[in-house]
């Protein structure tokens, strides 16, 4: 394969900076020691990093985002793995529809999910309950998770389940000791991405959250359309930070571009 | 248990949800479209077109909805312009700055997109805005940019936030290509230029258009990024419906801006995908 001249190699580092530049910046203007935006900085301090400690909403906002995406996740990957095997294994009338409906939340636009959510959560009395939040998410991380889970499930050899019935297990023994194990891989990655897809939702939970059951993406797009201070970037610099360990724990495992192009491949 | 009812026994938890949870809200929704409102009374559940008139019938309004279209299609654009040549790049790259930049350049999906839309508000405006500041250190302009509440503000956030999803299509259909295909045009006399147009791009065009798809659905649905950069002054279709539904608490309205966003998202989408999928019969098959 030909190699990349200068051009091209100009090119990308224009690329690369541009991506990186919104991101790199909010993590420096975090470092000031001033009342106040400004840039360059001249001098770094954590100040703004100890202060969030003094805004209990972000601590609490951060927690109740951990808790909606640990819980909606999990219960998403629990109703994907049995959708999954059903939509991987089986045809039968209604497989497409069915399918399509799964996925449907890929296509509707979150704030229509949103609003929809809210006049529903209202008329059910579920309006500014965490369950409700909860309800939003799954649905919202749905399709990510079957998407991996899927990917895993059509992949397996499904010799070796075949292999364990002539052998005398029985169906919750075959699902247990070995289709579970072989989609694992599928399912403990489509449950970080539901998770992350989770935790970043702002869109469907600016309409269905209450003050009480404020998630952190919310609290920060609220606090943006105030004013934009350093205390609002410190907090996005410790969620970008986190963000990119998590990444890298991804990368590790399982890589991230199989993740996304995983997530990716069936809309192509 | 037989085999034939298995698979609806195993779909049915999550097929229960989302008929709970996604079905019958949109359909209350639509309902709610046609319903009456007053400031007074709030929601009067009887029969009325006046919410529907009035969207289409209103300049604002459906002048919001052009709005919407046009940025898309400009980030559609931009995204396509400027990430399928990225991918190619990435592409020929070696290992492990291959794959090290691809990371870097996919890893922006996974961060807020708060968190991404507030670098761009601080590159843009006020004390840090760094882009107006060294245009104008560099002598290119004379008097500032506007880029806080602006069209072009919101393009370059929202170009920013979606590429990577643009040349993560466009990489995937470089994977299945063969590299031997363009070395065979070079060696047949092609210049690189002419072997780029003429067999590269025409075997990524599928991965590009199915981006351009991708890109186009999420940049006509973006809420987060208008609404910080574009403010209250530059309203588009889902900040419309934020405002009708959270500030003047109209849902009728707000959920007749819903619906119509919903509707004609969902004809485009499923339009350009029977084009591209009856233009590209072969490459599916």
């Amino acid at each position: 394969m030909t190699r990349n001249g200068p051009l091209a190699l100009a090119y990308h580092t224009v690329f690369i900076a541009f991506i990186l530049a919104p991101i790199l910046i909010v993590c420096w203007v975090a470092f000031t020691p001033l009342g106040y935006l400004s840039i360059p900085i001249d001098a770094f301090s954590l100040r703004w990093f100890r202060a969030i400690a003094d805004y209990p909403e972000f601590i609490t906002a951060f927690w109740s985002s951990i808790a909606l995406a640990a819980l909606s996740s999990t219960v998403a990957i629990a109703l994907s793995v049995p959708a999954a095997l059903a939509v991987a294994r089986h045809r039968f009338p209604g497989r497409e529809a069915i399918t399509a409906l799964f996925l449907s939340p890929l296509m509707i636009p979150p704030v229509v999910l949103g609003v929809a959510l809210l006049r529903f959560f209202t008329q059910v009395g579920l309006g500014g309950t965490f369950a409700g939040l909860v309800l939003g998410h799954i649905v919202i991380v749905f399709p990510f998770a079957l998407r991996l889970v899927l990917a895993a499930a059509a992949g397996m050899d499904r010799s070796i389940e075949h292999a364990a019935i002539s052998l005398g297990a029985s169906d919750a023994a075959v699902f247990r000791r070995v289709t579970l194990p072989l989609i694992l891989p599928g399912v403990a990655s489509g449950w970080l991405l539901a998770f992350i897809t989770s935790f970043d939702e702002v869109t469907m939970t600016v309409f269905v959250a209450t003050p009480a059951t404020m998630t952190l993406p919310v609290r920060m797009f609220l606090y943006i359309q105030d004013n934009i201070d350093p205390l609002v970037t410190s907090v996005s610099a410790v969620v970008i930070v986190l963000t990119a360990i998590l990444m890298l724990l991804i990368e590790w495992l399982y890589g991230l571009e199989r993740l996304l192009v995983g997530r990716h491949a069936e809309t192509t | 248990m037989t085999p034939r009812v298995l698979p609806y026994l195993l779909s049915a938890p999550a097929l229960l949800l989302f008929v709970g949870v996604v079905l019958i809200p949109i359909a209350m929704t639509v309902v709610l479209s046609f319903n009456d409102w007053s400031m007074t009374r709030g929601i009067i559940p009887e029969f009325t077109l006046k919410n529907w008139q009035e969207v289409f019938g209103d300049a604002y309004f459906y002048g919001i909805f052009f709005r919407t279209l046009r940025l898309a299609l400009i980030v559609t654009l931009i995204t396509a312009v400027f990430g399928a040549p990225e991918a190619y790049v990435l592409n020929r790259m070696r290992r492990p700055w291959k794959g090290l930049f691809l990371l870097i350049v996919l890893a922006p999906l996974l961060i807020s997109v708060v968190a991404r839309t507030l670098g761009w508000a601080l590159l843009f405006g006020g004390q840090t805005g760094l882009i107006n500041k060294s245009l104008l250190a560099l002598g290119v302009i004379a008097t500032p940019i506007p880029f806080m509440f602006t069209e072009t503000g919101v393009i370059i956030a929202l170009s920013h936030v979606l590429i990577p999803f643009m040349v993560l299509a466009v990489w995937t259909a470089l994977q299945q290509l063969d590299p031997q295909v363009e070395n065979a045009a070079r060696s047949l006399g092609a210049a690189p230029a002419l072997a780029l147009y003429r067999v590269v791009l025409p075997q990524v065009m599928p991965g590009l258009l199915s981006g351009a798809i991708i890109v186009f659905a999420l940049a006509a649905s973006a809420f987060a990024t208008p609404a910080i950069i574009g403010g209250r002054r530059l309203k588009v279709a889902s900040t419309l419906a934020y405002d009708e539904f959270l500030n003047t608490l109209n849902w009728p309205l707000g959920g007749t801006v819903a619906t119509l966003l919903l509707i004609a998202l969902v004809a485009i989408i499923v339009g350009a995908n029977r084009l591209i999928e009856r233009r590209y019969a072969q490459v599916f098959q």
